[in-house]
């Protein structure tokens, strides 16, 4: 691991809406960046290796694992967290989870909703298909699925109309 | 952010009010019930078992209207914050928008667990069920005594009062009082003794669908989890572990680790060596830099293969009779037809979605804990002892916990010793630390499910009646060595039998063995425990003994299960809805039942499956009954049973935990699957309705979707499972 | 041709005798094909007539360095650590297994210990076994040990790294038994093999080349014996330089065509994307080391200086460009975003979805990781999938970057037809042509490793 030098190096991004920069390790993978030094905990730690969606994040606009994206690769780009979710989509999906009460221990749920809006920003009828493209990264150890699933495509008509 | 209110874990009274008004800004007068407070806890320490507690241990009424109740269950994703106070709600007549749920300190002489006696903890399905009469009397008599309040301020009887939403009214007199406004008066009188409790046809939120209290805050991000408590000055601390379980530290190098920016301390405890940074990336950089030599001498070397070889070889030596009726071995001896099969289960990992974690602060004379704590009363003990404490000086903030499945509730509270004994190493010098795993350190962590062989033996008659069963089972034992041996009857661990031993179908006669194995591999119940493989054995074995008797398996089943009526109520159920008796499914698709009781509930599940040519198994739909008694909250039962049956399936398809010479083989979701979204099945669940007493729900639903799948796979391709999960078995037809 | 034989003569010997004649005649066209650097013509001279500069050694920075110094930048340029360690064993203490149709044999362990090492060995010994393949007891080497290569190495280099050798310190770590099937069990058959296929010649520059030429072409042939991976070998497995450099399956693993050949080799690559990947494993837009190439690149290429990785470059550069039939130009452009996704291998792109889309994205262009960024590659862009199957089956584990950006094994837990169907996804949807590859072609790979 040479790079990881651990040396500090200033980043700056815009960091739901807010330009931040982040005085750290660049190579810290973002997940960290926004947890430990942006103090934002919305954002959950499942696996560190992309493999089960809790830390989704968005990238301009697209869902991304924060947990493998070093911090300095999103210097100068838009990153929003769950904290920061503010599009007509976002709002759609947070009240149809509500509504069809998706959550149980809740721990994977700010990584799904990250995913689930970006899918419906991108398309905004999406089939079960393109659900499970969009959503089968993200693990929910609950096993809430069939919810997850539902409330897309409550969402996406809600969010039509 | 309710679950963030965190109380204090003395149970003084002053002590709880302070941390009451500090806790819910809202509040302005703690509203208590002074009458009976002190004499309920002296006579709860007297003989803390026995029930009701004085009932202000459980909800708090502010005058801002606020109703605050105090769930001694810990909310790990089953709904109990909310069911817990929709029962408190229903006795009181609440206003449901005003109700708060806050999680109650670690104080087993108010909050223990009616099903584990002196006990404060989660697990078993309990919640409801132990709550059930204790909180419908506490909101009873929470109620009776707001309404004397009022019957004092007005000078009415009041028997000419009513309640709705928290607002008393007198219809004679137009008058109106809300709860709050009646606090101040009804603080002042005296607990009653009985109370009347409501005629469930009155029921208005048990039996309804009132929005769970933990969601909101789920879905904006601002749930507070243990990874997500910040203290002034906390550090975090990685741990690294032995590779073998068994091993200890021989010698360390943590030079390289103290000098990453970041790390402050490294640090030897008993289970390893610490990392203590000012961030979780610098300890886990620090982790990284560790070199450490360990002292292999006493550690599990072997593979689970080996042990499962050894298992094997034990099925057939002499074991401990779990249950005996009639003579098994003569009648399958004389039987005209006999079947026999063999099943071998892995172990398995809980893999909770939340890392395990806990925070500690430490000094000399107090050790505070905020987790997502689910045996208070044993982390309590266990924290003690590793500090140097007493039960009394340990504090627990129980937290939302991110899954547990079993996981957070284990008799060494590994993760919370951890974490005291890092906070202890570092200098117990009141610095917050926080311990995070990561998930590689979850799934080598142990206290896995057991890895099982079972041995089945069945025979028929010239009738084609099942008149024999023989059931062996050899695997670990959960108890055995912890504080819940004393619960063993002549070396019978119940969880290593549960649902075999108790099997229901009208057998003549029935023998189930146990033969008891030990490994250096520490093992845990993980969600629906015992039955997470005697249901498996028992119902797909029962599957292949009605084909051999030219049956189909669901008249089968409920030929032997007359005598059971909730059992084939459930089977009926599913069967009729998934339309079973619809015919036979198109090739590559096939139809399979199960079905169970556990927790003193009844499940029957159907599953459809498609198997394609490369033998990949698609469940496709899954039809699901369920008898719990009275259905509290309905829609959160449906929860339960759909993520039961997701949780069971990942595991019953990829599911394992295996050994190579001692060594984990698994470390992350790469290797240690579970179910992702693309395949999980449509599920459908049918609730029995039901007066009886509540029972368990969030692990019965685990149970039946195993051995559900592997029948439906032989009715899609012919080919019987004997080896789990499906993923080991070549199931090509 | 020889007379035909008399009509009384018995048919066997006959036979024989055109048996031998075919035999002598294949063993003389093997044994007199090209040597390494033959294709660059002109005149090879004695190291003492290069007057320009001396190629062999280390480079300037290190040439004032002591002999150990030297030694262990020579060890590592000669790549020894990657064979003479086993699976997260000691370095260079062997037992490393190594594959081969006609059985396993296991190397050796290299750290000075007296019984198990090469504690005893002299000088002399040392540069019998690096050159002439010939152990200290006697005992002829099997060509695993790239001696035919070694061979070019000088003296002085050998014995630097001899001299690096012994300061590690010694392992006590018997090597296990071979476990070859007869002929190949008979280790005398070697000599014949040497004798036909082992030059035991040192190292003689280019007169007509550049410096930068010369040390390139030390330090592929000599050291980092390039050739014995990407050049196929003949029926006698000795390196088939008519064919050099055209790549070849080593290992389970498919080592690419570095021949200029624009559409199949590297000649579509600058000379930045050449030094970065050697030097780095991963070049933007060309792909990731993995396997043994990433393991190179751990053990070895990445401890090169910037010049010995530039003069690789420009050696590799002047080799005759030969075409891959099989491996056509690689698509560059990204795959369309999903809803346009028209690839049809449905089971392949449910694992896609779940498992690899989180680090390599819908369009193949990583969103999180340069390094998992598949457009470009030549793995997708190999219709076999070979290594791609290989790098679902083992991850890809380096050294060189954060853990956090290795590529997880997923051999364990999916199965063969899952990973086959994975594979023909992905070589389909960023490829520029689809794979079929089998479960049981999957299960093959993954004996080979
Ligand atoms: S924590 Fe990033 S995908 Fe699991
Ligand atoms: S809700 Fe618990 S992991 Fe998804």
């Amino acid at each position: 691991m040479a790079s990881q030098t651990g040396v500090l190096m200033a980043t700056t991004f815009l960091l739901n809406g807010q330009s931040t920069t982040l005085d750290v390790d660049p190579n810290m993978p973002l997940l960290w960046a926004i947890r430990e030094v942006a103090r934002l905990h919305g954002t959950k730690f499942g696996c560190g290796m992309a493999m089960c969606g809790a830390c989704t994040v968005h990238v301009d606009g697209q869902a991304v694992r924060s947990c493998v994206l070093s911090l300095s690769s999103v210097a100068n780009r838009q990153v929003t967290t769950i904290e920061g979710l503010k599009s007509k989509q976002a709002k759609a999906v947070q009240a149809a989870w509500i509504d069809l009460q998706v959550p149980q221990c809740g721990y994977c749920q700010s990584g799904q909703i990250m995913s689930a809006t970006a899918l419906l920003e991108k398309n905004g009828a999406p089939t079960d298909a393109d659900i499970d493209s969009a959503m089968s990264g993200n693990i929910c150890r609950c096993a809430t699925y069939p919810r997850i699933r539902a409330a897309i495509h409550a969402a996406a008509s809600s969010a039509k109309a | 952010m309710s679950n963030s209110q965190i109380s204090p874990s003395r149970p003084a009274r002053r002590e709880f009010l302070k941390g009451a008004g500090a806790a819910v800004t809202t509040l302005t007068i703690g509203f208590e019930w002074p009458g009976a407070a002190r004499p309920a806890l002296a006579h709860a320490a007297a003989a803390p078992t026995s029930a009701p507690f004085a009932p202000n241990a459980f909800v708090r009424i502010g005058s801002d209207n606020s109703i605050t109740i105090i769930s001694k269950h810990i909310e790990m994703g089953q709904g109990a914050y909310t069911g817990i106070a929709t029962v408190l709600a229903e006795e009181l007549d609440a206003d449901w928008t005003q109700v708060r749920v806050e999680s109650a300190p670690a104080d087993a002489t108010r909050y223990a667990n009616l099903a584990f006696g002196k006990i404060q903890g989660t697990g078993g399905s309990s919640a409801i069920a132990n709550s059930w009469p204790q909180l419908r009397d506490a909101g009873a008599k929470a109620r009776a005594m707001l309404l004397s309040a009022a019957s004092g301020e007005w000078h009415v009887p009041v028997a000419e009062l009513t309640v709705d939403k928290s607002v008393i009214h007198h219809a004679p007199s137009k008058r109106q009082a809300s709860f709050g406004s009646l606090v101040k008066r009804a603080a002042m009188l005296p607990v009653p003794d009985t109370v009347q409790l409501k005629d469930p046809k009155d029921f208005k939120l048990i039996g309804q669908r009132p929005a769970r209290v933990d969601v909101a805050a789920k879905c904006d991000g601002s749930a507070l989890f243990t990874i997500d408590v910040e203290l002034p000055g906390m550090l975090v601390a990685l741990l690294k572990r032995a590779p073998l379980f068994g091993a200890t530290v021989k010698s360390f190098d943590g030079a390289a680790a103290a000098n990453v920016p970041g790390v402050v301390k490294v640090v030897q405890v008993p289970r390893g060596i610490a990392v203590v940074a000012k961030s979780f990336w610098a300890a886990k950089l620090g982790r990284d830099a560790l070199t450490v030599e360990w002292d292999d001498s006493k550690a599990e070397k072997r593979s689970s293969a080996a042990m499962m070889e050894e298992y094997r070889r034990l099925a057939d030596q002499p074991a401990l009779p779990a249950r005996k009726q009639g003579d098994a071995k003569k009648a399958i001896g004389e039987a005209v037809r006999k079947v026999s099969a063999s099943f071998e289960f892995p172990y398995l990992a809980h893999a909770p979605m939340e890392p395990l974690d806990a925070v500690v602060k430490l000094d000399a004379k107090s050790c505070e804990i905020w987790a997502g704590d689910q045996f208070q009363t044993i982390d309590q003990l266990n924290a003690a002892q590793t500090a140097g404490l007493t039960p009394a000086q340990v504090s627990i903030h129980t937290l939302y916990a991110g899954g547990s499945f079993g996981r957070r509730a284990n008799t060494v509270s590994d993760y919370i010793v951890e974490a005291v004994s890092i906070a202890k190493a570092y200098g117990a010098d009141g610095t917050p630390i926080k311990l995070q795993w990561t998930r590689e350190d979850d799934i080598r962590g142990g206290l896995y499910r057991p890895m099982y062989f079972h041995k089945l033996e069945a025979g028929l008659n010239a009738q084609n009646e099942l008149t024999g069963w023989h059931h062996v089972i050899v695997g670990q034992s959960i108890m055995a060595g912890t504080i819940f041996a004393a619960g063993m009857k002549d070396g019978i661990d119940s969880t290593s039998v549960e649902g075999a031993a108790n099997i229901a179908y009208a057998i003549p006669n029935i023998a189930v063995d146990l033969s008891t194995t030990k490994a250096g591999v520490s093992v845990l119940w993980w969600r629906v425990v015992g039955s997470s493989h005697t249901t498996f054995a028992v119902e797909t074995f029962i599957d292949e003994v009605a084909h051999a008797a030219g049956a189909d398996p669901f008249t089968f089943r409920r030929k032997l299960l007359e005598h059971e009526p909730r059992m084939k109520g459930v089977l009926e159920l599913a069967a009729d809805k998934a339309g079973w008796t619809s015919g036979p499914m198109p090739k590559g698709k096939g139809r399979g039942i199960a079905v169970c009781e556990a927790f003193k509930s009844f499940v029957a599940q159907v599953a459809e499956v498609s198997v394609d040519d490369a033998g990949s198994i698609k469940v496709d739909r899954v039809v699901c009954a369920i008898d719990c008694g009275t259905a509290v909250n309905p829609d959160i039962i449906k929860a339960q049973m759909e993520g039961g049956i997701g949780f069971g399936l990942g595991a019953a398809l990829y599911g394992a935990i295996t050994l190579k010479d001692g060594r984990i083989e698994q470390g992350n979701f790469n290797d240690y699957r579970v179910l992702r979204m693309n395949e999980a099945p449509k599920i459908e669940v049918h609730i029995v309705p039901s007066t009886e007493k509540p029972t368990g729900v969030g692990e019965p639903g685990v149970a039946p979707i195993g051995p559900a799948v592997a029948n439906a796979v032989f009715a899609a391709t012919g080919k019987r499972v004997h080896v789990f999960p499906f993923s080991k078995s070549d199931i090509r037809s | 041709m020889n007379a035909m034989p008399p009509r009384k003569s018995h048919p066997v010997l006959w036979v024989l005798a055109v048996i031998a004649l075919i035999a002598i005649t294949v063993a003389g066209y093997y044994a007199l094909s090209p040597k390494p650097t033959d294709f660059a013509g002109g005149k090879r001279v004695a190291l003492t007539a290069y007057a320009q500069a001396d190629p062999t050694g280390v480079p300037a920075e290190l040439k004032a360095a002591s002999i150990v110094t030297r030694g262990e930048y020579l060890t590592r340029a000669a790549d020894c650590a990657a064979c003479h360690t086993a699976q997260d064993g000691t370095p260079f203490a062997g037992g490393r297994a190594f594959v081969l149709p006609f059985g396993t044999i296991f190397s050796t362990n290299i750290t000075p210990d007296v019984e198990t090492g090469i504690g005893s060995y002299s000088d002399l010994n040392f540069l019998n076994t690096v050159h002439k393949g010939i152990g200290r007891s006697g005992a002829r080497l099997y060509p695993a040990m790239p001696y035919a290569s070694y061979t070019y190495m000088t003296d002085a280099d050998a014995l630097a790294i001899k001299a690096y050798l012994f300061t590690l310190k010694p392992e006590h770590a018997p090597t296990p038994a071979n476990t070859l099937t007869f002929p190949f069990n008979r280790r005398g058959l070697m000599s014949l093999w040497s004798a036909f296929f082992n030059p035991d010649k040192r190292f003689r520059p280019n007169s007509g080349r550049s410096p930068e030429w010369n040390r390139g072409a030390y330090l592929a042939e000599a050291m980092e014996h390039c050739g014995e991976c990407h050049t196929p070998r003949n029926l006698a497995f000795a390196l088939d330089n008519r064919h050099k450099f055209a790549g070849a399956v080593q290992a389970g693993w498919r080592a690419y065509n570095i021949t200029p050949d624009h559409a199949s080799g590297v000649g579509a690559w600058t000379d930045a994307d050449l030094a970065k990947y050697l030097s780095a494993g991963h070049a933007d837009g060309r792909g990731t080391a993995s396997g043994p190439m990433g393991e190179a690149v751990d053990e070895s290429l990445s401890h090169l200086t910037p010049s010995d990785i530039g003069a690789l470059v420009a050696y590799v550069r002047t080799v005759p460009s030969i075409a891959a039939a099989d491996l056509p130009a690689p698509r560059l452009d990204p795959a369309p975003m999903l809803s346009a996704d028209t690839t049809a291998e449905s089971r392949g792109k449910s694992m896609y979805e779940g498992a690899c889309a989180g680090c390599h994205g819908w369009t193949g262009v990583s969103p999180v990781i340069p390094l998992a960024t598949l457009t470009g590659t030549r793995g997708v862009n190999d219709a076999t999938a070979n290594n791609v199957a290989q790098v679902i089956i083992g991850g890809g584990q380096r050294h060189y970057h954060r853990d956090s950006d290795n590529m997880p094994p997923f051999g364990s837990t999916y199965s063969d037809a899952e990973i086959a169907s994975v594979a023909n996804y992905v070589t389909a949807r960023f490829g520029s042509k689809g794979s079929n590859l089998t479960a049981a072609e999957v299960a093959k790979l993954r004996s080979q490793n």
